[in-house]
């Protein structure tokens, strides 16, 4: 047996106990991996030693209380974001597919729309399916809104004989995996006349109802529309090839998006099937992924441009986001336009606006924030700015203060 | 269509959320000097919430997984919406 197995230093136990919770976990297990390779040399005592030391070196790197932390985050995001360009689109792997990123990216999500330009999925698929490229097309196949325009060479409406005529095209149905028969089912349920195939890629509906030009021409429009199968919103589904923990993988990525819908399709690995609409996020998984989304979705356009952005500050701009609970814009209609200052809200838009309706409702300004306290000249709240000299008059009567400095010259 | 009900808890985007008792919520809000106000807020229609079962007034932790931190534990306070 070795010499040295009797001293039995468990490091990250002694790390534990002497952080005491005043580190953050990432910290704490850097440090108990560092001293895991000099656990030769240490004992318990150098252990603490060197814990104390870390812990005063991370709390003077805090940031100070009053340190206007938001207008670091903006300059910091700002700044860079000068350099990117003005509309970039990026071909996930396909050319038909392409992405708004960019600065127009950037403004989409600090905005909240409600659906982004380019709406995206990244469809995961479950074990069964992830490994082989038919079982992961026949998902596609599900998901994939298909309508009978897309599987029609020709939609003729013949006026004479009250009918209209489909003509399939065999390739398509191959491959969004429909039978003409499919197609008939779905025009049947429609209600509008009789349909029967003529061939086997014909199929001629009678209309039950004589009508004129334009109300031919609408069941024309009905039919081309109907759909087929898969999930409505998603224009086209994608399989493409990714490295992830699980070895290579197929994954779909979808041009729209239906979050609700597609994680109850069956084969969809529903835990790490993500869109790039984060309003789809906050309904179906709620305000903390919407944070999370917000936070993943920032830190790829900046590092898509190249841009080195501390993930500090977009933690910062997801968390305001956030904070009412529902997503809320960097903006008029959101953070900006929900603050509690009457003149700070008339500084930024429509003053008189916001005076007049003040002034009707005879609200009260405490002045409490940075702008309001520019406008009236005050000392700004922030940094030192934040401290206020307060004066215990009934202490000093019963100790008058001594001390260099004043008293008799 | 699928035989059971995705657990919204389980997608990666979403973190652990807890719900506090009621005892240990004071002494949360008494240590951090604030009070429920100030706190950022989640609602009672929240699909996470409703998973774990909170109602309003009640204080839920949030345990993120950071990149810097590597651990962070945040408070939300369920609000009625």
């Amino acid at each position: 047996m070795g010499k040295k197995t009797g001293s039995k230093l468990d490091v990250e136990k002694i790390v534990r106990e002497k952080a005491g919770g005043r580190l953050p976990e990432r910290i704490v297990q850097e440090l108990v991996e560092k001293l895991e390779e000099y656990r030769s040399k240490l004992d318990k005592k150098k252990i603490e030693e060197i814990v104390e030391l870390t812990v005063r070196e991370y709390e003077s790197r805090l940031v100070d209380p009053g340190e206007p932390v938001g207008i670091v985050a903006a300059q910091s995001i700002g700044e860079p974001g000068t350099q990117m360009t003005l509309r970039t689109f990026h071909y996930a792997g396909v050319r038909e597919l392409n992405v708004t990123l960019g600065l127009p990216r950037l403004i989409e999500i600090v905005d909240a729309r409600k659906t982004p330009s380019t709406p995206m999925m990244e469809v995961y698929l479950d074990e069964k399916h992830r490994h082989d490229k038919e079982k992961a097309m026949e998902v596609a196949k599900k998901i994939e809104h298909t309508r009978i325009e897309n599987v029609a060479s020709e939609i003729i409406a013949d006026l004479y004989t009250n009918s209209i005529r489909v003509v399939l095209d065999p390739e398509m149905l191959e491959d969004k995996g429909v039978t003409p028969q499919d197609v008939v089912n779905v025009i049947k349920k429609m209600n509008i006349g009789n349909v029967s195939l003529e061939d086997e890629y014909t199929i001629l509906v009678e209309l039950k109802e004589e009508g004129d030009l334009s109300y031919i021409t609408r069941k024309k429009e009905r039919i081309t529309n109907a759909k087929l199968k898969g999930i409505s919103g998603i224009k086209r589904a994608i399989i493409q090839t990714r490295q992830t923990e699980n070895g290579e993988e197929y994954v779909i990525i979808t041009d729209g998006s239906n979050l609700a819908q597609v994680l109850k399709v069956k084969g969809v690995d529903p835990t790490r099937t993500t869109t790039n609409n984060i309003s789809e996020i906050e309904n179906v998984l709620g305000i903390e992924a919407a944070r999370q989304a917000i936070v993943n979705e920032i830190m790829n356009v900046l590092q898509n441009q190249g841009l080195d952005v501390d993930i500090r500050h977009v933690y910062l701009v997801a968390d305001i986001m956030t904070h009412t609970g529902r997503v809320r814009q960097i903006g008029r209609h959101g953070v900006t336009g929900e603050k509690e200052s009457v003149l700070a809200r008339a500084a930024f838009e429509m003053t008189t606006k916001h005076l007049f309706d003040a002034s009707v409702e005879g609200r009260e300004d405490l002045l409490k924030g940075v702008t309001e306290n520019v406008i009236v000249g005050q000392i700004v709240p922030v940094g030192t700015g934040m401290v206020d000299v307060y004066v215990d008059a009934r202490g000093m009567m019963k100790n008058p203060p001594s001390g260099p400095g004043e008293g008799e010259a | 269509m699928s035989p059971k009900k995705f657990d919204v808890r389980e997608h990666k985007l979403v973190p652990k959320h807890e719900r506090v008792p009621l005892p240990e919520a004071t002494e949360i809000l008494k240590e951090l000097g604030l009070d429920p106000t100030q706190l950022p807020q989640i609602r009672a229609s929240d699909p996470v919430v409703k998973a774990i079962g909170a109602k309003p007034g009640e204080l839920v932790r949030i345990i993120r997984e950071s990149e810097t931190a590597g651990k962070t534990v945040v408070y939300r306070i369920v609000v009625v919406g």
